[in-house]
């Protein structure tokens, strides 16, 4: 597939300013989980501003593909993409961890117009992608559920259950990324549970497995489109991801997993990202 | 006659199969849980979640967030496996999945402790929207099975594996999910009950009527919402309450009328239930008498919180 620079120049300034919105969120919580949103930002830009049939204006419209968000705890990447794409404003990622605020900590459907799955405990979005998918066959829909994994995540044993469960159920309408940033909350993820040849789990549960550059626009937009041409069972693109991605000091850093950038680090940050102190 | 309470789920899935957007769930038991006739007649919408129950529970909760009413049913004791995922991914956005646990409580018998759920009342009624139910016969089983499609909300329902006594055979106009139901008029005690132990409560008022004691009896079918109204009213008569249930005492329909009434009206309160220990294998009326939860159990209780209002 070939991509007009233009097209890939667009999308990688919109997953800039995310970015910039994912360190000011965190920063502003003085909490939040900044490392994996940027794994993941490059991912959720191509879905939400080249693929998903999504509605801004009406976000409960019931044809609308579905995005589950089940590694929840990487939200200011979602809150960053919801608002760049109109479901919620700018402003209100100012509510981000913030008593009444929309932004809750994990993203939750009962609170941000866009979130389709309340998510927080790790392992349970893809089985509830798996309902999604089966209402949209149920419904006789061609709308497709897509469910966003970290590679920490799998280590819950219940997404194999759910990948299982997918499988035998020929969910041609579900497509899988996992953010496969290396990393999970206490340390590097070789440290804490080796998982070995993660594609090659995925296939032996019978599943189509496309390894992609999680932040190459291009090989995003590849994959996105590899995943919707299989259509007679679900599909798995594999991206490798860097957690921390474009802020140098964030960058494959375990610290990162869970902690927010003090004043200094987002003055740094926001200037590697090609803002000043004052843009955003 | 006799029947038991899981046959009421299959009755009343059944009952509700015209509805398009019923889909039921199973992990592998559904011959058990009596599911089966649903999905003999409704093959595409039944779906098989293998032994996983965690997945089941979810994938329940991702159907009813597009607009569907899933049953999702497997033994009591496993749906507490899944207890996690329908706390985090059902009640929590209170999505109308529901539950049903079918072989609960130590009645289910031989397959001994493990399968022996005694806690699930309790557990499923400390998590904010669920509505918990334990009928007490497959009459009331398939009525509130059947009213689940009113609830804007989840819940969790415990049938039995055994058979036990009809009791609303002609009274299903007086089952409403949230109501208990006076099955009979009493002045000295009040004997509120859920599940198998309704019929031991019936008969407990009647060896209590021997001994010149009047007892009422209500089957307290829905534990969460807790019908307060009857409750307050009743013991405004009685004086005093015996709750009766094959559930741990601690949390479930004695615990639930014990954090009313003590707010409200406080009585004399004897809870007969499962006092903090685990089962074995026996058979049913075994393992009431093994637990101190049989007959004879409520009639000391009635007697011993009739003690303790004479002597107040």
């Amino acid at each position: 597939m070939v991509t007009e620079p233009s097209r890939t120049a667009r999308l990688e300034d919109i997953a800039r300013h995310c970015r910039a919105h994912i360190l000011r969120m965190t920063h502003r919580a003085a909490a939040g989980h900044p490392g994996g949103s940027l794994s993941e930002i490059d991912i959720l830009t191509a879905l939400y501003h080249q693929r998903l049939r999504v509605r801004p204006e009406e976000p409960d419209w019931p044809d609308r593909d579905r995005f589950i968000l089940s590694k929840g705890h990487a939200s200011p990447g979602m809150y960053a993409i919801l608002a760049e794409k109109g479901f919620i404003t700018h402003s209100d990622l100012e509510s981000y961890r913030v008593l009444g605020g929309i932004c809750q900590g994990h993203v939750d459907m009962k609170w941000t117009p866009g979130v389709d799955f309340s998510a927080g405990s790790l392992g349970m979005g893809l089985s509830f992608g798996i309902g999604c998918s089966i209402a949209a066959r149920l419904d006789e829909s061609e709308r497709t559920t897509w469910v966003m994994l970290g590679d920490g995540e799998l280590q819950e044993g219940s997404v194999w259950e759910a990948v299982m469960a997918a499988k035998h159920h020929e969910l041609g309408n579900l497509k899988v990324i996992v953010d496969m940033n290396g990393i999970q909350n206490d340390d590097f993820v070789d440290v804490q549970m080796r998982m070995f040849d993660i594609p090659a789990k995925w296939s032996g549960f019978g599943w189509p497995v496309k390894v992609i550059d999680g932040h190459d626009m291009e090989e995003i937009l590849d994959g996105i489109a590899w995943a919707d041409s299989i259509t007679d069972g679900p599909a798995v693109i594999i991206a490798h991801t860097v957690k921390g991605k474009g802020v140098s000091f964030m960058e494959n850093n375990p610290a990162f997993h869970g902690a927010a950038p003090s004043d200094e680090q987002l003055a740094q940050g926001l200037e590697e990202l090609g803002f000043d102190g004052g843009e955003l | 006659m006799m029947a038991a309470s899981r046959d009421g789920y299959g009755d009343g899935l059944l009952e509700i199969s015209n509805d398009r957007h019923v889909v039921v769930l199973e992990a592998d038991l559904g011959k058990s849980t009596k599911s089966l006739h649903f999905r003999k007649a409704n093959p595409e919408r039944t779906v098989s979640c293998g032994i996983g129950e965690q997945n089941m529970m979810l994938i329940a909760a991702g159907l009813a967030s597009c607009g569907y009413k899933p049953f999702a049913s497997t033994f009591a004791i496993f749906t507490e496996r899944a207890f996690e995922q329908v706390r985090n991914g059902i009640a929590r956005p209170n999505l109308p999945v529901h539950i049903c646990g079918s072989h609960g409580g130590s009645h289910t018998g031989t397959d001994g402790s493990s399968a022996q759920s005694i806690e699930d009342l309790a557990i499923y009624r400390s998590l904010p929207n669920m509505t918990v139910m334990h009928p007490c016969d497959d009459v009331s089983a398939s009525v509130l099975t059947q009213q689940c499609l009113e609830l804007s909300g989840p819940s969790y329902m415990r049938t039995a594996r055994n058979k036990t006594p009809v009791i609303h055979a002609e009274r299903e106009a007086e089952l409403q999910i949230g109501k208990g139901v006076l099955l009979k008029q009493g002045s000295d005690v009040a004997l509120i009950a859920c599940g198998v132990l309704v019929s031991k409560s019936l008969e407990a008022a009647a060896e209590l009527e021997n001994a010149g004691i009047s007892a009422c009896v209500i089957d307290m079918h829905t534990i969460k919402p807790l019908d307060t109204k009857l409750l307050d009213d009743i013991v405004i008569d009685t004086g005093c309450v015996v709750t009766a249930e094959d559930h741990s005492i601690i949390g479930g329909l004695g615990g639930a009328v014990a954090e009313h009434l003590s707010s409200s009206t406080p009585v004399p309160l004897e809870r007969v239930g499962v006092k903090d220990r685990f089962g074995e294998s026996g058979q049913a009326e075994e393992m009431l008498d093994l637990l101190n939860i049989n007959t004879a159990d409520i009639v000391e209780a009635a007697k011993r919180a009739i003690e303790r209002k004479n002597r107040s």
